[in-house]
């Protein structure tokens, strides 16, 4: 049994506020685990996690798989490249095949919005999303969440911006919804080419100017720019982009009081975010990747944990 | 005794039958009363009141007869993707749909450019009770670059061209193909977007694109090619005619357009009247189409232009695809949804329900269409030739795709309950009347 409402990790849509609670409540207590001498519990032992990335991914990919060994999991890496999708394989015999082998888990990186939910259909296991196109990488904001929440205390009320390309990025999207729903106010902050239509909708305020974002914000996520958004005409050019919307020390030292920078990164140092911004005291960035691994532990646990074999399998 | 008019849809000939009972419509005759029709071989003979000797008796006590209905835009797959459909197979989705005519679109692979593959899809489906009709690709391969023969193709029987599937993108090839189109008699069908805002979406681009991180098509893609269309035609003096309209924009251009007594008509499938992109939500690929499902603004503009008349035609852009096709990423699967199958029962559960007249539906379904492609409208008068649509109004159904006659399944009224459904068509000397 599940300990979420959720039986799949799909997004953050449909997540109530005492699932994310329970998430990064869990995410606390895994974080423990990290800093044991022995860094290793069997709660997920006999289990079997596949890690099934479509598209390139060093850091989400490393997080996952650190997570699923921690909690004791059997991890297997499937990368698209060199596997029988560049034969032509469809994504559901993949995933098919994959399953055949007697998974429990499948972590799913994939460049199709949806595709998580497509398997969720097709599949009797467990699914995570690591990322699906511009949707949602609900573990990312769960991350960002909980470094959040570990420096103010509480979600409630804070002022969290989001910097940057806010129409291609899942990892805006899901920071959206799980804000609003810990009550956070969120604000968006880019070129208007940059932001989707209706996005008002989700209950977020828009600014394209990152000085007014700056002053009404306690902390800023500051989201990679995608360098080929360029040649498509999004923006004229990356040096109007960092000049305009790049953060800086300049603009950050015009704030009453000092915000707290979060990036998902891969950076592009000099592009959104300049190092004095990024290695500066205020910045939690390497904070955020030690809390992915604790996140994905926990949502790990809370969703498969119910599966595995031995009755004294629980942390702590 | 063999049954001729089986569920197993092999039309028999309407050599000697006898239709009783039946409430029949036909507006454009002032009639609408229970009447007896005699077809034999095919004629039709009105109002007789003794069994005609050896005639086969089919009892139709609550059943309507119309004239037959005609849908404006079929996508059956042959020549290129016969697993998807084959006239053959789209044909006998037309008869369980109670379709009597449809015109297939030329997007086959090869496409159908040429007065010889033209004729040879016209010359198919010999023995259905459907006339077949086609749209001839406007330019070759369906390229936007060269026109392709049309005299010839008129002369095949053609009075439509269109690359419908594209837009026509170069607005210089697209007055071209208009004149010309018009010199012959015939007219251009354009599938209106505008494919550099389109892009590479796959659904509208609204507050459901952004909930579902998929890229977006925006409603401007559709009306800015819609007015393109518009001013070609006023600048030109052709006809044109807007496929598929799905947006508010395009629905107030064209009745500016009509206002200005411009030649341009348009059609509306039911998808567009009856959903929203909301649909997509669990990112069903049956509910993926291009044009896409809008808002629904959109939806209840298409509706009230459907109902004034702004949008001429009812029509279902029947666009089958196999199963393995459909069953991929959403972002990968193609656009399109079966329509034949359930046109009929959904125009009868939720079009005369909401103040459209059986007479109103009937020119939009019948007349209409067919008036475009300047084919004769059907009529239920001694001596001519039987073109009848039978319906079952009261029958209560839910829809289920496995019983679809098509080779595809890809509809987005999966088990919507329905009331009223296709009871047989009669056309051609052929009949399909289903449980007889």
């Amino acid at each position: 049994m599940s300990l979420l409402s959720q039986e799949h990790m799909l997004g953050l849509n449909g997540y109530s506020e005492q699932d994310l609670i329970t998430i990064l409540d869990t995410a606390e207590r895994m974080r423990e685990i990290l800093n044991r001498p022995v860094k290793k519990v069997p709660t997920l032992r006999g289990l079997t996690v596949v890690n099934l990335f479509f598209e390139n991914s060093t850091r989400t990919r490393t997080s996952f798989e650190l997570a699923e060994k921690r909690l004791s999991a059997d991890t297997l890496n499937f990368s698209a490249s060199g596997s029988a999708v560049s034969k032509g394989e469809t994504l559901l015999d993949t995933a098919r095949n994959i399953e055949a082998m007697k998974v429990d888990v499948v972590v799913i990186r994939h460049k199709s919005p949806g595709s998580p939910h497509f398997l969720s259909r097709h599949l009797d296991s467990i699914i995570i999303n690591a990322g699906d196109g511009r949707h949602e990488h609900p573990t990312q904001a769960l991350l960002d969440m909980l470094t959040l929440r570990d420096k103010f205390g509480s979600l409630k009320g804070l002022r969290v911006c989001l910097v940057g390309d806010i129409s291609h990025s899942r990892v805006a999207l899901s920071n959206i919804i799980g804000l609003k729903t810990l009550g956070a106010s969120v604000l968006l902050c880019g070129p208007a080419t940059l932001i989707p239509r209706h996005i008002e909708r989700f209950g977020v305020e828009i600014t394209h100017n990152l000085d007014e974002a700056i002053q009404n914000s306690d902390a800023l996520n500051i989201l990679r720019i995608q360098l080929e958004r360029q040649s498509t005409g999004l923006f004229p050019s990356l040096r109007e982009y960092h000049k305009y919307f790049g953060v800086n020390r300049q603009r950050l030292d015009k704030a009453a009081s000092p915000l707290t920078i979060l990036h998902p990164g891969p950076m592009n140092r000099g592009v959104e975010i300049t190092s004095d911004v990024a290695d500066s005291d205020h910045s939690v960035i390497l904070r955020q990747v030690t809390n992915g691994v604790a996140v994905r532990m926990a949502a790990l646990y809370l969703l498969a944990g119910g599966r595995a074999p031995s009755p004294e399998s629980k942390p702590e | 005794m063999i049954n001729k008019y089986s569920r197993f849809d092999l039309p028999g000939q309407a050599e000697n039958l006898f239709l009783t009972g039946a409430r029949v419509i036909d507006p454009r005759q002032g009639i609408d009363q229970t009447l007896n029709l005699h077809i034999q071989n095919g004629n039709l003979n009105v109002g007789v009141d003794n069994v005609p000797e050896g005639a086969d008796i089919i009892d139709l006590k609550g059943h309507w007869i119309t004239p037959g209905w005609f849908d404006l835009h079929v996508h059956f797959r042959e020549p290129g993707k016969e697993v998807a459909e084959t006239i053959a197979s789209g044909c006998q989705a037309a008869m369980n749909g109670g379709f009597t005519g449809v015109a297939c679109m030329p997007n086959t692979n090869p496409p159908l450019d040429d007065a010889a593959s033209v004729k040879w899809v016209l010359s198919q489906g010999k023995k259905f009770p459907v006339e077949i009709n086609v749209i001839a690709a406007a330019t070759k391969g369906r390229k936007g670059q060269e026109l392709v023969e049309m005299s010839e193709i008129v002369e095949a029987g053609v009075r439509a061209f269109s690359d419908d599937g594209s837009p026509i993108h170069n607005s210089a090839v697209l007055r071209h193909s208009m004149e010309y189109a018009n010199m012959l008699g015939a007219r251009i069908f354009e599938h209106a977007e505008d494919p550099d805002l389109a892009a590479d979406g796959s659904m509208n681009e609204g507050e459901w694109s952004t909930r579902l991180g998929v890229a977006g098509i925006p409603s401007i893609a559709e009306s800015i090619d819609v007015i393109r269309c518009i001013e070609i035609a006023e600048f030109t003096g052709a006809a044109v005619h807007i496929c598929h309209v799905s947006t508010r924009e395009s629905v107030e251009w064209i009745r500016w357009a009509k206002q200005r007594k411009l030649r341009v008509t348009a059609e509306v499938c039911p998808h567009h009247l009856l959903l929203t992109e909301e649909a997509c939500k669990d990112f069903d690929t049956n509910f993926k189409m291009n044009p896409p499902l809008r808002m629904e603004e959109d939806r209840k503009a298409c509706w009230d232009a459907f109902l004034d008349g702004t949008l001429d035609v009812y029509c279902t852009d029947h666009a089958p695809h196999s199963w393995e096709d459909k069953t991929q990423e959403f972002d990968v699967a193609p656009f399109g949804v079966v329509g034949l199958e359930t046109a009929l029962g959904l125009a009868f559960t939720h079009f005369l329900s909401q103040g459209m007249s059986l007479e109103k539906l009937l020119d939009r379904v019948v007349y209409a269409p067919r008036e475009i492609l300047s084919l004769p409208a059907p009529e239920i008068t001694t001596g001519s030739l039987a073109n009848l649509t039978i319906i079952e109004p009261e029958a209560r159904y839910k829809v289920n795709p496995d019983e679809f006659r098509s080779y595809s399944r890809n509809t987005p009224f999966k088990n919507w309950e329905l009331q009223g459904r296709a009871k047989g068509v009669i056309n051609r000397g052929f009949a399909l009347i289903k449980g007889n």
